[in-house]
């Protein structure tokens, strides 16, 4: 059902946890629609230092999730808006169509915590 | 790597015997049965024998067994056969909430045909209420079909219960009895049925063939044209290899659903009670006792079933889960729903079925692995954080 890429993002999640201290964190997704992701970020100078996730939901969300850290991490805060769900569905060497809304969500999550992250800054401004 | 396979509701490995009684049948025996020469009453002789085989089993006479396919096609045959036949006597039919697919998605379309369908709710539990069912049976009700055994759940319906006031107000009922055979005892006159399906592949027997029971006396609208087969019930050569098969797979099943049903109750309560002793926030789906002996389902908070599953299939265990997630319309298994689990609830089911050949160290071995997985999961979900009860 599953590539072995998105096995292996599945089997052995990269970037798996909280960041204690966050500057940003996305929470998309409910439990009803079986699938819940929580992305947490850290920000330096504009770029993307570390990015974490907890996922609730089956193979393809867990491995959407580890998948979006790895392209996110690096990154600057302009070109992480820009990443899409087909990018992350890409990068996994494409997912079952019934399961396309799973990198949706990835997508959704990273964008959701930068967007948490700038509110913030706003507020401290 | 070792693999165990613990999903016997989806389909069972045919039985080295079936498969030796079946051989001749491809080869030597090949003949159609329909023919006048030596090499079709060869087949016609192991047909009726084989019709007299699965009679006995389940306490029929041989000309009320139709062969089919199997148990969809028995079930469509039964449904719109006594809907078709009956339809002048009236237009609305009983089943409930839980039904197989074959059974719902019949129904729906029958409605789609001017039939009327009520949908009776079962409890918690998964039993239906009877006390619903007779309230809605109408002057125009013509049938009513309610499953022996639930296919996800394992819960066993109160089905003679139901035939005593079917035959009262002269209604047919039929039960859909493919999980219950060779599990649980399944005789038409103990169950009170006028029409019954059962399945070879769920039994050990070879897939793609099942049979129908038909009381003699029940009005039935055949759906395949051709040829006299099957009484004229049913069109088509007969798939004697295959007829043969579950004859003898029912055959099996008879001599041993003593101890196999033992054997299984047994490995049941041991996985269940090492499942609820080691892990927290895990929860039995189902009756506690009036269910198959082979069918544990339960539910784990906080995490979702297909991920468990795949990580299960990673060591070599083979499950299934009524999450939507993994089933093509996304939508959760409409029989935990009826039951009134939530959605995120249904998420978290696993159903483990267990067969004759499953052995004490497979339920150790599986019961090990699910805590591990569980807490794997758990450790990456975001609701398993905030809730402190967590193990």
């Amino acid at each position: 059902m599953y590539n072995e890429k998105v096995m292996d993002h599945f089997s052995n999640p990269r970037n798996v946890g909280e960041i204690e201290d966050a500057d940003g964190i996305g929470e998309v997704g409910n439990p009803t629609c079986g699938d819940m992701m929580n992305i947490y970020i850290k920000v330096k100078d504009g770029i993307l230092t570390d990015v974490k996730f907890k996922t609730f939901g089956c193979g393809a969300a867990i491995a959407t999730s580890s998948m979006i850290t790895e392209i996110a991490i690096g990154k600057t805060i302009e070109e992480a808006l820009e990443i899409t769900r087909n990018d992350v569905a890409e990068e996994l060497g494409g997912l079952p169509q019934v399961k396309m809304h799973c990198s949706n969500l990835a997508a959704d999550g990273l964008h959701a915590a930068i967007e948490d992250y700038r509110n913030k800054q706003n507020i401290k401004k | 790597m070792k693999r165990i396979y613990m999903d016997h509701s989806a389909t069972t490995p045919v039985d080295s015997l079936v498969v030796d009684a079946m051989l001749p049948y491809f080869t030597d025996k090949f003949g159609n049965a329909s023919s006048l020469h030596s090499f079709g009453q060869e087949a016609a002789q192991a047909l009726e024998q084989s019709r007299q085989q699965v009679a006995n089993s389940i306490g029929a006479k041989p000309e009320e067994i139709i062969f089919t396919s199997g148990g969809t096609e028995s079930d469509n045959l039964a449904i719109k056969g006594v809907a078709y036949r009956n339809s002048r006597k009236g237009k609305h039919i009983i089943t409930s909430t839980i039904e197989h697919p074959a059974v719902l998605s019949t129904c729906a379309y029958l409605e789609k045909e001017g039939f009327e369908v009520t949908y009776v709710a079962v409890d918690s539990d998964g039993i239906i209420d009877t006390e619903e069912l007779e309230k809605s049976i109408r002057d125009d009700t013509i049938l009513i079909s309610v499953m022996h055994a639930n296919n996800e759940i394992g819960t066993i319906q109160p089905i003679s219960d139901i035939s005593k006031f079917a035959k009262e107000r002269g209604i047919y009922l039929h039960t859909d009895a493919v999980q219950s055979l060779g599990k649980i005892a399944v005789n038409v006159d103990e169950l009170g049925v006028d029409l019954l399906s059962i399945s070879s592949h769920k039994i050990h027997g070879p897939k793609g063939v099942g049979a129908l029971y038909v009381r003699k006396g029940t009005p039935l609208q055949t759906l395949a044209h051709g040829g006299g087969h099957e009484r004229h019930m049913r069109a088509g050569t007969e798939n004697i290899s295959g007829i043969v098969g579950f004859a003898k797979a029912v055959a099996l099943a008879d001599e041993r659903i003593v101890d196999d049903a033992k054997h299984m109750r047994h490995l049941r309560d041991l996985l269940i009670n090492k499942v609820m002793n080691s892990i927290d926030n895990a929860y039995l789906v189902g009756h506690p006792t009036k269910r198959l002996p082979n069918n544990v389902n339960i539910r784990f908070s906080f995490i979702e079933g297909e991920s468990m599953l795949l990580f299960l299939d990673m060591k070599g265990i083979a499950i299934s889960t009524g999450s939507a997630c993994s089933s093509k319309s996304l939508e959760p298994s409409h029989v935990l729903t009826a039951i009134g689990l939530k959605p995120e609830d249904s998420h978290g089911s696993l159903r483990i079925t267990l067969g004759k050949d499953n052995l004490q160290e497979e339920i150790d071995y599986v019961a090990k692995a699910l805590v591990e997985i569980v807490g794997h999961l758990r450790a990456m979900s975001p609701i398993a954080g905030k809730n402190p009860s967590l193990r």
